[in-house]
């Protein structure tokens, strides 16, 4: 029998003794693509956080049937665009040869290879002839899709993206709409913490509902509903499509 | 007519330079610039007290005292920052003083209660002196400075990661708290080898300024560490040199007014050339 893609259980993340994510339970089956949503500091981004070993958490997490630290060469990750300094000087194409370096392990440098992995997963988001440009230099949705680039180069199983499309234009959007269905249909599972409610239902094949503990989470037909919405974002929105529009709005 | 002597001084303090301009890249970048300040004045205490316990001028031994005290030092910065409710600013000022005016105490009471104390010449680690440097000791330095240029070389990849996206790096399973450890510990060890030239008040900057004089040419890490080894080279060799025909003036003091005319002159090229 094929194991979850994700085990969630009990999981409990606290920040100098304030309660961020609270008795979390959760599995996911994959392929799929699982849209994570919640307001503003609900810990969307420690969950994903805490389910890559990043921030102190207690409970049991397991991907792909294991506990994370014996899965990392299978696991692919998309911080949020906020996390790194863009003045550092490296260019687009050195960001997406660090994707490579899991798998090179202790002191090998990158080669021809790597160079020509880290090269097509460029081309797969559409930076070409960007690769020597610093990283400052680029607008938000030429930065957002080279941390694609660097996470398609993990050549990964399953991914965990935060807030990949915060920022970027309609045209940035739809690239990382096609990226992530080819993911899916190649077999992979992604999780994306998104902001954007319009696009959830129609885009994403799961939903997890999160606002400090776990809303609800299922296959988005039978979870995407009024009520969890109205649970999840404490009750600001009376419709559906109320909650929806606002989504667009607030960001 | 350069004597021997000195050729050989000139080439130490150059391959010092050489090793501190990458070391003192990768310290700026990982913002540890005034953490390498704090510990290089806290290693005053260790380096009196290595005398005190040795009784006479021998470098190895100074240095693993200044070593010692200056790992102590960053050690109470990083117990102060986690354990207290004073910031990282604080804390390194906390500790840059307290150790630094301890280590004058214990300096002065060694000039006055031993006799080798004046000839031991712990004053020149405190401005920095490369006209009395012995041939050993340069060789000492030199091989250090190598030492530190081939880890620095052979985790280059690790070390980009690392401070470009620590929690990228964890997630494919680097150990990063022990990367940055490692990396504060070439930055200690440089900062250490740098003293007897350069002196505990200004050895830091003999990191940091070839660093961001470098930064103003290149937006790229690997040329950048090239160039700041190439400017910090310079740097030392130009100094020593410099410091040779001003016997009277500090050496330290003038090192790091050569490093600082690379920095100058590279920020108005910079400006002229590129806006
Ligand atoms: N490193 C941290 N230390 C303390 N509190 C934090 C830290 N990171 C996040 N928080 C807090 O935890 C809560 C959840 O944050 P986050 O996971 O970033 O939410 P989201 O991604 O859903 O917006 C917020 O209230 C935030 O202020
Ligand atoms: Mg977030």
């Amino acid at each position: 029998m094929v194991p979850p893609v994700l085990e969630v259980d009990d999981l409990n993340t606290t920040y100098q003794r304030r309660v961020v994510l609270d008795a979390i339970d959760l599995s996911v089956d994959g392929p799929a693509l699982v849209a994570i949503v919640g307001p503003n500091g609900a810990g969307k981004s420690t969950f994903l956080k805490s389910i890559l070993g990043l921030v102190p958490c207690t409970g049991s997490v397991r991907v792909l049937g294991q506990p994370i630290d014996s899965v990392r060469r299978r696991i692919g990750y998309v911080p949020q665009r906020e996390s790194v300094d863009w003045d550092f000087p490296v260019s687009v194409g050195d960001v997406a040869l660090m994707g490579t370096y899991g798998r090179l392990g202790w002191f090998r440098r990158p080669g021809a290879a790597e160079r020509r992995v880290a090269q097509e997963c460029l081309s797969r988001v559409g930076l070409d002839g960007l690769e020597d440009r610093q990283i400052g230099r680029l607008s938000g949705g030429q930065q957002q899709r080279t941390f694609l680039a660097r996470a398609l180069a993990q050549q990964a199983d399953v991914y965990f993206m935060d807030e990949p499309m915060a920022g970027v234009d309609a045209s940035t959007q739809a690239v990382i709409f096609d990226l992530l269905d080819e993911l899916r249909d190649a077999g992979k599972t992604v999780f994306v913490v998104h902001h954007d409610l319009r696009t959830v239902a129609s885009r994403f094949d799961r939903v997890v509902m999160l606002n400090r503990r776990l809303i609800a989470a299922g296959p988005m037909a039978e979870v995407f509903t009024t009520e969890n919405l109205q649970q999840t974002y404490d009750s600001q929105f009376v419709t559906l499509d109320e909650a929806i529009a606002c989504s667009a709005t607030t960001r | 007519m350069l004597r021997y002597n000195t050729l050989i001084v000139l080439l130490g303090v150059g391959l010092l330079g050489a090793a501190a301009g990458p070391i003192g890249a990768l310290a700026v970048l990982r913002r540890r610039a005034l953490v390498g300040d704090a510990l290089a004045h806290a290693t005053l205490p260790g380096l009196c007290l290595a005398f005190l316990i040795i009784g006479e001028r021998s470098m190895p031994a100074l240095l693993l005292g200044a070593l010692a005290s200056g790992l102590l030092g960053v050690t109470v910065l990083a117990l102060l920052s986690r354990y207290t409710r004073i910031k990282e600013d604080a804390a390194i000022a906390i500790v840059l003083s307290v150790f630094f005016g301890a280590g004058l105490v214990l300096s002065r009471w060694i000039q006055n209660h031993t006799t080798t104390g004046s000839k031991a010449g712990l004053d020149s680690y405190i401005l920095g002196k490369t006209a009395g440097l012995l041939l050993d000791d340069v060789l000492l330095l030199a091989g250090l400075a190598v030492l530190v240029l081939v880890v620095l070389l052979a985790l280059y990849k690790e070390f980009q990661l690392l401070i470009f996206d620590r929690d990228f790096a964890r997630v494919q399973g680097w150990p990063v708290a022990r990367l940055d450890l490692l990396l504060l510990g070439l930055i200690a060890v440089l900062v250490v080898i740098g003293l007897p030239a350069v002196g505990v008040i200004l050895v830091a900057s003999l990191l940091i300024l070839p660093a961001v004089a470098a930064r103003m040419w290149t937006d790229r890490l690997h040329r950048l560490l090239v160039l700041s080894g190439l400017i910090g080279a310079l740097t030392g060799v130009v100094g020593a040199a410099l410091s040779a025909s001003l016997p009277r003036a500090p050496a330290g003091a003038v090192i790091v007014l050569v490093a600082m005319a690379f920095f100058v002159v590279s920020a108005v090229a910079r400006r002229l050339l590129w806006g």
